[in-house]
Order: C-alpha cells, then sequence, then structure tokens
C-alpha cells in the first residue's frame, strides 16, 4: 500500500492523504488529475474493479467532493480518490468509457445532485426520480422536512421533540 | 375518517399537461398501405366518468354482500416493504386460501388492493392505475403506518404521508412491519366491513373524484393519462 | 385490404434488427417488426418493485432498459438530519430482504470512525444474527429460482423453515422482520435459555430441506434444461459491471468478503466459499445451493465457539450528545447477494454528512441486467432477473 501511494505521489499532486486501515486510503487530487489518476490506477496498479462512485456537498466551502473507490481484487485494498468541483457549474468528465457500470451512478449524480457529465449514455432520462422540477433532493440546501410538510398533508397530531432537550427534560425533570 | 378539508374547499391545481410520446397525436401506416389518424388519449381510453354503485333492495344486498366477502381476490402488487409478509400468508402456516382470499396477477381480476407500505410518487401515479382498473366491488387495505402517516418517512420528501387523501381506504392495518396474523385480523375486519354493507369507500371515491384527482395532481407532476384509468 | 400480408409472418430473424453504422441495433417501432413491452412494476414476475422496458422481436429480447425508482425514500438525505442513533432504526429498512447487514454496516461504520472497540462475546452474536439473516434469505432465494421456472413447491417448503427462523429472531431480537439488534458498541442482549437447542432443531429441518431441494431443482429436466446455458457473465465482464458474490463466485472468480477481507471472527471458523466455471444460471443457483448447505454448518461453527457469556455493549458516549470527529470510511461485509458497502462522511457534528449505502444490486440489476437480457427469450427474463439476486430498494434507496 505505502509503495503504491509512493509511486502515485511521483506521478501526480496528491494535496492530502488520509489511512483509514490497512487496506483503505483517500487520496485527494485536482479536478484535471482525477480521470487520469483514475485510469493509472485502473490500467497499472490492479485497482480494476469500480466499487462506488458518490458525492458530498460540502455547501460552506462551495464545492462538491467527488468520491471514486477503487477495488483492487488481488492485493485486496481499496483506494479512494476525492476531488473538488463547484458547486456552482457542476461537471464532471464522463468515466464511462473505463466501467460500463459507471453511467448508473452518474445519473444518480445528476440527479439527486445535479453534477452534470456530459456524453455519458442516457444521462439525461429520469432514473429515480420522476417529474421533480425542485433543486436536486440530496443537495444540502434542499429542506426534505419543508417539503414534505408543504406538499403531503402531514397527518395532525404528531408531537416532534427534540430527542436531547426531551430526555432531559424527562430523566432529570430539576435541573 | 374526517377530512379537514372538504371536497369544495381544495381549488383543482392546474398541472401542465404532459402526454408521453406514444399518446401524442400521429398518423399510422396500416399494413395494406392506407394511413390512419391516431389520437390515442381520446382513441384508446375511455373518458367518461364512473358513475356509484347503487344498493339493491334488502336480501338482494345482503346476499351480493355475502358473497364478496368470502372471496376477496387480492392484487399482487407489492408497492412497498410490507409486500414481504405477504408470502408467508400464502404457505401452510398461515394459509389465507382457507379465508377465501387469494392473490391475483392482474388488477382485472382481483378486488382487494393492499397498499403494502410506504408509496412514493412514482408508484402513486402506477397504484392509482392499478385501482382504477380493478373492477367494482372493490376494497383497499392500507398496511403498515407508512400508509396511515407516513411513519418512518414521516418528513421523506418522495413518499406521501397519508394515503386516505389519494385512495379511499377501508381498513388500516398499523405497525412496522404488522405480522401476518394482523393481515388476517385485517381481512376479518374487512369481511365484517362488508357483510354490514359499510365498505363503502369505493363509493366515496367517485363522489369525491374531484376532490382526489386534485390531491392525486399535486404531486403528480407528470399526470399523462386520461383522469380515469378505466 | 389484402388478408394475407396483415398475416404474412416472417419466421426468419436472423436479418433484424440491423445493425447501424455505430454498432448499434436499429430499432424502429413503427416497422411492425418489433413490441415495446413493460414489465412490471405491477408483474409477478420481478421482483420486488421495479420495472423493464423490453423491446422484442417475436419473442426474443433486442433491447431492455431497467426503471428504477418505484421505492425510493431518500434515506441517504433523512439520515443527514437524524442524529447518529436514530439512524439506525431508519437504517435497518434500507433492505427489507435482508436487514441486518444494514445494522452491521452502520454499526461498524460509527465504531470506525469514533474508535470503539466491540467485546468479543458481542463480535460472536453479531456473526450469528448475520448467518441467520443470510439463511432466512437463501431459504427463499434458492427455492425462488426454480419459482421463476413455474416450480413453485419448494419455495411453500422454504417460506415455512424461514418462518421458524424468524421465530427465533422474534426470541432473540422482539421483531420478527425488522430486528434493531446490532447497536453501536456492540448487540442489544444475550442469547435466551435454551435458544441453541431450538434453534438447532430448526437447522435439522433446514438440513432436509437442502437434501430435498437438491432433488427437486436439480435432478429435474425441466429446471435443467431452462437454466443450463442461460444468463451466460463472461469473466471480464466481473470488473467491467461490477459483479458479485454468487454471481461471480460462479464464474470462477472468488468474491466474498468473508474469506477475502474478514471482519468480525470469520477467520476463526472453517468454511470454503464453492466457486464454479459454467456462470450461468444453473450455475448461480448451485452457488447458492452451496451457500445454504455452508450457512447452515457456519451457524452450528458459530453456535459451538461462541462464549456464553461476557460483556455484549462497550461504553459509549451519550448518544443524544455524540459527535464524531471529521472523517471518512468506507465499511463492508457480504450480504446474501454479494458486497455490501457503506460509505459514511462525517464532520464533526451529531449527525453524518454524507451516508451512501453500496449494494451489489446497484451494478446488478442496471447495466448487468440490461445486458444479459439482449437475445434472451421473454420467458427467461425472471430467471435471469432473480438469478442476479436483484433487490430494488437497495438500488434507490
Amino acid at each position: 500500500m505505502q509503495q503504491i501511494i509512493q509511486d502515485i505521489e511521483s506521478r501526480f499532486t496528491i494535496t492530502d492523504k488520509e489511512t483509514r486501515r490497512n487496506d483503505l486510503c483517500f487520496l485527494t487530487v485536482d479536478k484535471l488529475q482525477a480521470i487520469s489518476l483514475v485510469t493509472y490506477l485502473r490500467d497499472y496498479q490492479g485497482y480494476a474493479s469500480l466499487t462506488l462512485l458518490t458525492a458530498v456537498d460540502w455547501i460552506e466551502e462551495g464545492n462538491f467532493q467527488l468520491t471514486y473507490l477503487l477495488n483492487n481484487p488481488s492485493t485486496r485494498t481499496e483506494i479512494g480518490v476525492r476531488t473538488m468541483i463547484d458547486r456552482e457549474n457542476a461537471t464532471m468528465e464522463s468515466t464511462h468509457h473505463l466501467w460500463e457500470n459507471i453511467q448508473t451512478y452518474q445519473r444518480e449524480l445528476k440527479e439527486m445532485f445535479g453534477i452534470d457529465f456530459p456524453g455519458s449514455p442516457r444521462i439525461d432520462e429520469d432514473f429515480i426520480l420522476e417529474g421533480w422540477d425542485n433543486i436536486p433532493p440530496y443537495r444540502r440546501d434542499f429542506d426534505t422536512k419543508k417539503y414534505s410538510e408543504e406538499t403531503y398533508f402531514p397527518r395532525p397530531g404528531r408531537e416532534t421533540n427534540d430527542p436531547s432537550t426531551y430526555m432531559k427534560s424527562k430523566l432529570y425533570p430539576n435541573d | 375518517m374526517e377530512k379537514e378539508n372538504k371536497p369544495q374547499d381544495i381549488p383543482v391545481v392546474k398541472t401542465k399537461n404532459f402526454i408521453a410520446p406514444e399518446n401524442e397525436k400521429r398518423t399510422v401506416t396500416a399494413p395494406d398501405g392506407s394511413l390512419i389518424e391516431v389520437d390515442p388519449i381520446n382513441d384508446y381510453f375511455c373518458q367518461e366518468r364512473p358513475e356509484e354503485y347503487k344498493v339493491k333492495s334488502g336480501a338482494v344486498e345482503k346476499f351480493l354482500n355475502w358473497a364478496r366477502a368470502e372471496s376477496l381476490w387480492v392484487l399482487g402488487f407489492g408497492t412497498g416493504c410490507g409486500s414481504i409478509e405477504i408470502p408467508p400468508l400464502v404457505t401452510p402456516r398461515f394459509d389465507m386460501y382457507r379465508y377465501g382470499v387469494q392473490m391475483r396477477p392482474t388488477p382485472r381480476q382481483s378486488n382487494v388492493f393492499i397498499i403494502s407500505g410506504y408509496l412514493s410518487v412514482k408508484t402513486l401515479k402506477r397504484a392509482i392505475r392499478s385501482y382504477e382498473q380493478m373492477p367494482s366491488p372493490k376494497y383497499v387495505i392500507g398496511l403498515g403506518s407508512c400508509t396511515i402517516n407516513g411513519g418512518m418517512y414521516w418528513d421523506s420528501y418522495n413518499t406521501i404521508n397519508r394515503l386516505d387523501h389519494y385512495l379511499p381506504v377501508d381498513v388500516y392495518i398499523a405497525g412496522c412491519m404488522p405480522r401476518p396474523e394482523a393481515l388476517l385480523a385485517g381481512f376479518a375486519k374487512l369481511k365484517e366491513l362488508i357483510k354490514a354493507g359499510k365498505a363503502e369507500k369505493a363509493n366515496e371515491y367517485i363522489r369525491n373524484l374531484d376532490w382526489y384527482k386534485a390531491n392525486q395532481k399535486k404531486i403528480i407532476k407528470d399526470w399523462n393519462m386520461p383522469d380515469y384509468n378505466w | 385490404m389484402d388478408i394475407k400480408k396483415i398475416f404474412q409472418i416472417n419466421n426468419d430473424r436472423s436479418s433484424y434488427p440491423e445493425i447501424g453504422e455505430d454498432g448499434k441495433p436499429i430499432i424502429d417501432l413503427s416497422s411492425h417488426k418489433y413490441v415495446k413491452i413493460w414489465q412490471g412494476p405491477q408483474h409477478p414476475g420481478v421482483t420486488g418493485n421495479m420495472a423493464l422496458e423490453l423491446t422484442l422481436s417475436g419473442d426474443e429480447i433486442v433491447e431492455s432498459k431497467t426503471h428504477v425508482g418505484y421505492l425510493h425514500r431518500g434515506f441517504e438525505k433523512l439520515m443527514e438530519r437524524r442524529k447518529f442513533i436514530q439512524c439506525f432504526p431508519t437504517c435497518v429498512r434500507l433492505c427489507v430482504a435482508e436487514p441486518d447487514p444494514n445494522e452491521y454496516l452502520l454499526a461498524t461504520c460509527v465504531e470506525e470512525l469514533s474508535g470503539i472497540e466491540v467485546p468479543e462475546t458481542a463480535q460472536w452474536l453479531r456473526m450469528l444474527v448475520l448467518e441467520m439473516s443470510r439463511l432466512q434469505v437463501l431459504l427463499r432465494g434458492v427455492p425462488g429460482q426454480a419459482g421463476t421456472f413455474a416450480l413453485g413447491l419448494g419455495y411453500q417448503w422454504g417460506s415455512y423453515i424461514r418462518d421458524l427462523i424468524l421465530d427465533r429472531f422474534e426470541e432473540l431480537t422482539g421483531g420478527r422482520v425488522y430486528h434493531m439488534y446490532i447497536l453501536p458498541g456492540g448487540v442489544r442482549g444475550l442469547l435466551p435459555d435454551g435458544f441453541k437447542k431450538r434453534l438447532e432443531e430448526n437447522l435439522k429441518l433446514a438440513d432436509e430441506f437442502v437434501k430435498n431441494i437438491n432433488d427437486l431443482m436439480f435432478n429435474n429436466i425441466v429446471f435443467k434444461k431452462r437454466a443450463k446455458g442461460l444468463g451466460y457473465i463472461p469473466k471480464d465482464y466481473i470488473d467491467r459491471y461490477g459483479v458479485y458474490g454468487p454471481a461471480a463466485r460462479a464464474a470462477g472468480v472468488m468474491r466474498d468478503i468473508r474469506k477475502t477481507h474478514p471482519y468480525l471472527k470469520y477467520a476463526e471458523l472453517d468454511f470454503e466459499p464453492y466457486t464454479t466455471t459454467e456462470s450461468d444460471v444453473y450455475a448461480r443457483s448451485v452457488v447458492r445451493w452451496h451457500d445454504l448447505k455452508m450457512t447452515i454448518d457456519l451457524i452450528r461453527q458459530i453456535m459451538a465457539k461462541m462464549p456464553e457469556k461476557g460483556e455484549i455493549k462497550a461504553p459509549t458516549p451519550n448518544v443524544m450528545h455524540w459527535r464524531i470527529p471529521k472523517g471518512e470510511t468506507y465499511v463492508k461485509c457480504e450480504s446474501s447477494r454479494g458486497e455490501y458497502g457503506m460509505y459514511m462522511v462525517t464532520d464533526g457534528s451529531d449527525t453524518p454528512r454524507r451516508v451512501n449505502l453500496k449494494g451489489p444490486s446497484y451494478t446488478h440489476a442496471n447495466a448487468l441486467l440490461e445486458k444479459l437480457l439482449i437475445n434472451a427469450n421473454i420467458a427467461d427474463t425472471a430467471g435471469i432477473m432473480v438469478s442476479l439476486a436483484t433487490c430494488p430498494p437497495e438500488i434507490e434507496r
């Protein structure tokens, strides 16, 4: 694992690295280098299997984090390639030429986060939602509770308590 | 069931009339070469409004109700996770056949619709179609807490909270997940209601059709079917 | 009108679909050579609530598209606004057929990110619950494969024994389908008195079932004729399409997290997952049948080796104020369908920043199924789909 990371560091500019376990580490690279690093790992280091591609919304910094998690079946290790893309104009190069299954992930990200992958097959078709006209639901600024209350006639009589204050008032009423 | 908002309170929400490509007007070439104009929404679907069921006189209606109660045919549409507890009902341990309940593969042959758990908006559209295609007399069982008040997914953006705003529900079965015995109890309750002539929710659906349709169209954004799917 | 012309049937289907210049078939629905059929969401032949959009030429599929999203509840969004302990009742409902791996993955993510060690007894109990959960899935899944070829008897047998296993779950955890037994730091309770004896009685029935289902399915000429050679997965699809678990092992590739990345106490158990190389529906059902046999054996081994008493829960912070430092991790375990993983990102607050669940169905039911259905017969659709063990709720979550 350490050898591979050193090898990658000699070829790519790694801005941040985090070793989680012996068989799992995360590397952060620039948006421009991400696809070439993923391709390099797949073709030369044996990380042939894509475990997942997903996004994290860092709304405070105005970024989306994309994570390509790659698995090497022979050495039984995993490398996560992280890259930050701009939240305003979220576009990323498509990698559907590397794996056949990645187009599903890209369709989901397009629908749920609004990250565009130009050229990916069937990217504009509905994947999970149907006729959705609000902001993409997995973005942090979308409030699911507010949307649900406005749209789906909540049944009256539900009491919602904040768990920590409610437990405190029940367990320690004198405090 | 008490309605907080009466049928006339809610104005009909005007939705963008979205027509699927296969339902657009077009000209088709017949195998013999002649041209035929096709307007699928008007030609293929019935546009009539449904009519209410008129109750027969005394003993006849009683006999009919007895017959209805003793053969409940359930539509095999697992709309949510409650569908995992329906297969055990068919096996010898619970054996719902002895109560005259059995599963059917198509809406045209069934008269009980079990909404098994949460309904996402996408499934709700199909559930409405399936429900309206079922021949009368028809009954709906809401299975699980999700159909009553949203249950686990009360704050989800994609699941409905109250089923009775979209489809008429005769019997609710509470719990997450309700046991097969609870389902059998639900069937027993439904039989009781039918025999007493109180399972009238299908009629209520037709009476308040505008209210139900307004609710349905409020959340189904791409409404691309006729108002009532015969 | 020329009647003859209308009913003229062209039996030679070798000429179409014609392949265009870009290598894709040219499918013109108005040419009367093709018909488009939706299988699902209301269809007895699909697993769960999903839809297949099939374009047929005769009864042969020339194009297929999977449509999912009928069961989308927005779990990942809902978990972002719940505290870590509140995530557990939500998370367990991710996949109804096999709920325990969800609990295990969430608990392991939380433990790993906050650095909690799980006591030994709790690890054995977790393993027991996971294997029992796998057993109840396979008791339905193995005969369910025969059910897609209209052999419904085995399903009735399997469902009966599954009910007995669910009774044991009820005894141990209080829940029949959803258990919520695994908590961060450990499990909720020790085994009740006499539990092992009652479970052993059920396992004896399961043993008999394994023998009977072998006679029923694998010596049945109808099942053999229909399943052999159906839905072949070449070995190079494994990485390109993402094939996991029994489907990969049927293609001769060892994919079993219990063996390759031993978690909990699996390293102390003696087992060898079965692999074969035929890679068709028949081979996949044989692999799952061997899995069923192995699971029964594993439960016996666990019951023999596990300590009777001991600490079952490590101390955790006050769950109402539990803040987990910033970090991210990916943990995985072996479900009955294959690799089941969870990716969690935390940001130092009391709720997860992002949770993403990756199940094998995600790739099996989308890219792989669409590919395998091409040139298959429409009657075999359900057989191929069930052999890949697709579970729609884990695709769309």
